[in-house]
């Protein structure tokens, strides 16, 4: 089970050279390690520009009235905020912890399909370089809101086309990273590392997989039916040409909902693999934790229309996806009581990731009490399109998948780097994050149900305070950001040496604190053996 | 209630220092509105709403008390236990009764929402980009419904015109729907362009407005006033710039002005039809907006 460096040198091994030098290396990378760090640096930039976005869509809110930009452009900022955020801060940054971690955790030596690994990173920039081109297009960027509803979609001028081949692009380059990690988890886990043996991480990572390969498609096959109703005369949703537009969004959200446990599975994962090691006690009711995410996985393809309660569905349908829905409370409850439980009657310690993963265990709660409140069909007919699902979207999205993914950062980058981050600037990052975030979004549960709909650009004069207030978080949260970036530069450049193991006592809970810090070039070239 | 009530306003107060004109509870929760399906709705929020409290209560207290106390810090030691069957059942099963409790008032009053018979008044909406047009379908009347000019000028980028100097900024209409008091109106939903959404607050309901399809609600307003809403589905440049507001009458009052309605579009048409033998709808609905400025 020991590390493997020295096990390559000694069996000889011709393939345990370094990295080639220079561009050629990034470009030509055929390295988990490699194509993970590209992934999470390409996630940040994007977390990045989809953040000014949100801000230019903060300050146009600060104040009631129109002072900065046309409301055709803010309609863009949303759109593309939205599709950034989605496609490429969220499911990159996890993709990126999935290339670096699933091997190093389940004991294998790189993906199972490398060079495939590097055409499908390479895929996304072309995929986000074809969407922020297309701000540039003649009659504007994209903006009909991320779901793209048609008729409205079709409005859209040059940049129609290559939004929508930017989200193919996206949804080939997710649909080849989720073929990697099922075939890596399958197939090269080392010996003794049953599935249920696995840490929960790989696990969330394999039932996240099967839902990409399962929706991306079909989310493809929307976006075509855009693309053929626009430019090809056909009218699958025109309804005067005997289509329906209502299918769209059938279509649409049958993709959409899993797609949002694809970004929260993996933050399941995370938090699962943090809480226990500050804990210092194993992850209680692992195998439930395994089951409650299958059930959590199966959920997403039945509840879909609870995004559509008011297009208007018969009464059965409105009650079917409102009794779905309210179900999945179930499995997301054993969730969070699990890791209350992990945390009963354990020795805690409060490091940075520690704290991220704390955060999300409460915020991501409170982002599920509004899930659980707008499922109630005959209230949403209230909530629905107003800030208050802004907010709850929101909690899930940042306090709950962007929180974890900053915890999995904090936890796994003294392994990467070799390095502790600066453990001083760090705790301010999270301090700052943790307010703002909440001064950001939770004044949005106000605004919402006290009438404001979503995606306007100005408001009547009753909303002005708790706009402010959301966008005094806003900028806040956006400046707090740009110290994790100077962290994460710091902990790269140098910082205290930590040991393999890192964390006090973190050897108990998983392969990768058993290889050297930082984690050499080529790990596990000989299989540990898991008992 | 209004004890609990009272102290969350207070609580709420707190959270909001940094908003000094920090006011009422309706600035913070759903209106209770003023039908029927709205006061259900609003009871359904709350009922919902404490139940969630009540469980972030009991799941954040033991969240905080195990952060509080078993603390590496305080030399505690960890347990090694890793699962607990027990404890699991219970924490399965009872959400799932709660969830029930929950179910059957929501279905309750899903099943009487989708009731639409014994309508008394149909008003079709049709939503276009950006306005509403109303029309009484069984009275021959119909007109369109925008921004109103006071608010169209103050909303243009870098206007100069303070918004809070403009009366029901961004919620006023030139011409509002009108219906009568007390009585049960069916509105009938559609769009003529891209999807819109028909949304009044106080009536507790929205309802996409989608071409093609022909969506329905209902309502029945116990008070008469001026209601205000907006559209609520993304459609276009000025989605935030097509308000909906209802005005409900007495049920005589709301006669009278169907009758000047009615009256005023037979004025409008007949000088009209004595120089063309057709008269476009645009020109009649043209005359009859005419009509209702004056």
């Amino acid at each position: 089970m020991s590390a493997t460096q020295t096990h390559g040198h000694a069996a000889d091994h011709h393939d345990d050279h370094g990295p080639a030098k220079g561009i050629t290396r990034w470009l030509t990378t055929t390295n988990h390690k490699d194509i993970g760090t590209m992934y999470l640096v390409f996630s940040l930039v994007m977390f990045l520009i989809g953040g000014a976005m949100a801000l230019v869509i903060r300050a146009e809110l600060f104040v009631p009235g129109m002072q900065l930009v046309d409301p055709g452009f803010f309609n863009t900022m949303t759109t593309v905020h939205a599709l950034i955020m989605v496609f490429g801060a969220v499911m990159p940054a996890t993709v990126g912890l999935a290339n670096w971690m699933i091997p190093l955790q389940i004991g294998a030596p790189d993906m199972a399909l490398p060079r495939m690994n590097n055409f499908s990173f390479w895929l996304l920039v072309a995929a986000f370089s074809l969407l922020i081109l297309s701000l540039f297009m003649p009659g504007g960027g994209p903006a009909s809101g991320w779901t793209l509803y048609p008729p409205l979609v079709l409005q859209t001028g040059d940049a129609l086309p290559l939004a929508i081949f930017a989200i193919h692009l996206a949804g080939a380059s997710s649909i080849m990273g989720a073929i990697n990690i099922i075939v890596t988890i399958m197939n090269l886990r080392a010996p003794g590392m049953t599935l249920l043996k696995m840490p929960l991480f790989p696990w969330t990572w394999l039932i996240t997989a099967y839902l990409l390969i399962a929706v991306m498609p079909v989310f493809a096959g929307a976006v075509t039916m855009l693309l053929t109703d626009h430019f090809f005369g056909t009218t699958f949703f025109a309804a005067a040409g005997g289509g329906d537009p209502v299918l769209y969004q059938h279509i649409f959200w049958f993709f959409g909902h899993p797609e949002v446990y694809i970004m929260i599975l993996p933050a399941f994962g995370i938090v699962s693999e943090i809480i226990p090691t500050f804990s210092r006690k194993p992850l209680f009711g692992y195998d439930a934790m395994v089951y409650a995410t299958a059930s959590i996985a199966f959920l997403s393809f039945i509840v879909w229309a609870h995004h559509m309660f008011t297009v208007g569905m018969p009464l059965a349908g409105e009650m079917f996806f409102m009794l779905s829905t309210m179900l999945i409370a179930v499995p997301t409850g054993v969730k969070v009581f699990n890791w209350t439980a992990t945390m009963w009657k354990g020795s805690l310690s409060f490091e940075t990731p520690m704290l991220f993963a704390l955060a999300f265990l409460f915020l991501f709660t409170i982002g599920g009490f509004s899930g659980l409140m707008m499922a109630i069909a005959p209230v949403d007919f209230q909530y629905h399109d107003t800030y208050f699902i802004v907010a709850h979207f929101h909690y899930v999205l940042v306090p709950g998948a962007v929180f974890a993914i900053m915890a999995a950062v904090y936890y796994w980058m003294p392994k990467w780097t070799g390095h502790m981050y600066d453990t001083k600037l760090a705790n301010i990052h999270f301090w700052m994050s943790a307010i703002f975030v909440n001064v950001l979004f939770f004044p949005q549960h106000f605004l919402g149900l006290a009438g404001m709909p979503r995606r306007i650009p100005d408001y009547s004069t009753q909303f002005a305070d708790w706009n402010m207030v959301s966008s005094i978080g806003a900028f806040g949260f956006g400046l707090s950001q740009l110290l994790f970036v100077y962290i994460i530069w710091k902990c790269a450049k140098g910082g205290q040496k930590v040991s393999a193991e890192v964390w006090d006592g973190a050897r108990v809970h998983g392969l990768e604190w058993t290889v050297p810090s930082p984690a050499p070039y080529h790990t596990f070239d000989e299989a540990p053996v898991v008992k | 209630m209004k004890m609990v009530k009272r102290a969350f306003v207070a609580g709420m107060a707190l959270f909001g220092l940094a908003s000094p004109a920090m006011a009422a509870w309706s600035d913070v929760n759903l209106r209770v509105g003023v039908t029927e399906l709205s006061r259900e709705i609003y009871g359904l929020h709350m009922l919902i709403l404490w139940i969630c409290v009540a469980i972030a209560v009991a799941v954040f207290g033991v969240m905080i008390y195990s952060i509080a106390t078993f603390r590496k810090s305080k030399g505690a030691v960890p347990a090694t236990f890793d699962h607990n069957t027990k404890a699991e059942v219970i924490w399965t099963v009872i959400p799932v009764l709660i969830l029930v409790g929950m179910a059957i008032p929501a279905a309750r009053t899903l099943v009487k929402i989708d009731d639409m018979r014994g309508s008394e008044l149909t008003v079709k909406v049709t939503g276009y980009q950006w306005k509403w047009q109303y029309e009484y379908v069984d009275h021959g009347v119909s007109f369109f419904s925008t921004l109103a000019r006071t608010s169209d000028e103050a909303r243009q980028l870098d206007s100069g015109i303070r918004p809070e100097s403009v009366e029901n900024y961004l919620l006023e209409v030139d011409n509002p729907l009108v219906v009568p008091q007390g009585k049960k109106v069916r509105v009938l939903i559609t769009a003529n362009d891209v999807i819109h959404a028909w949304w009044v607050p106080d009536f507790g309901m929205k309802k996409d407005a989608i071409p093609g399809y022909i969506n329905e609600m209902w309502f029945r307003a116990d008070e008469p006033g001026i209601y205000r809403g907006q559209c609520a589905e993304l459609c276009g440049r000025d989605h935030g710039f097509m308000p909906v507001v209802v005005e409900v009458k007495s049920q005589a009052d709301f006669d009278a002005w169907l009758a000047a309605q009615q009256a005023a579009r037979q004025a409008a048409a007949a000088p009209a039809a004595q120089t063309a033998a057709v008269v476009s709808p645009v020109d009649q609905v043209a005359a009859v907006r005419v009509a209702v400025a004056e």
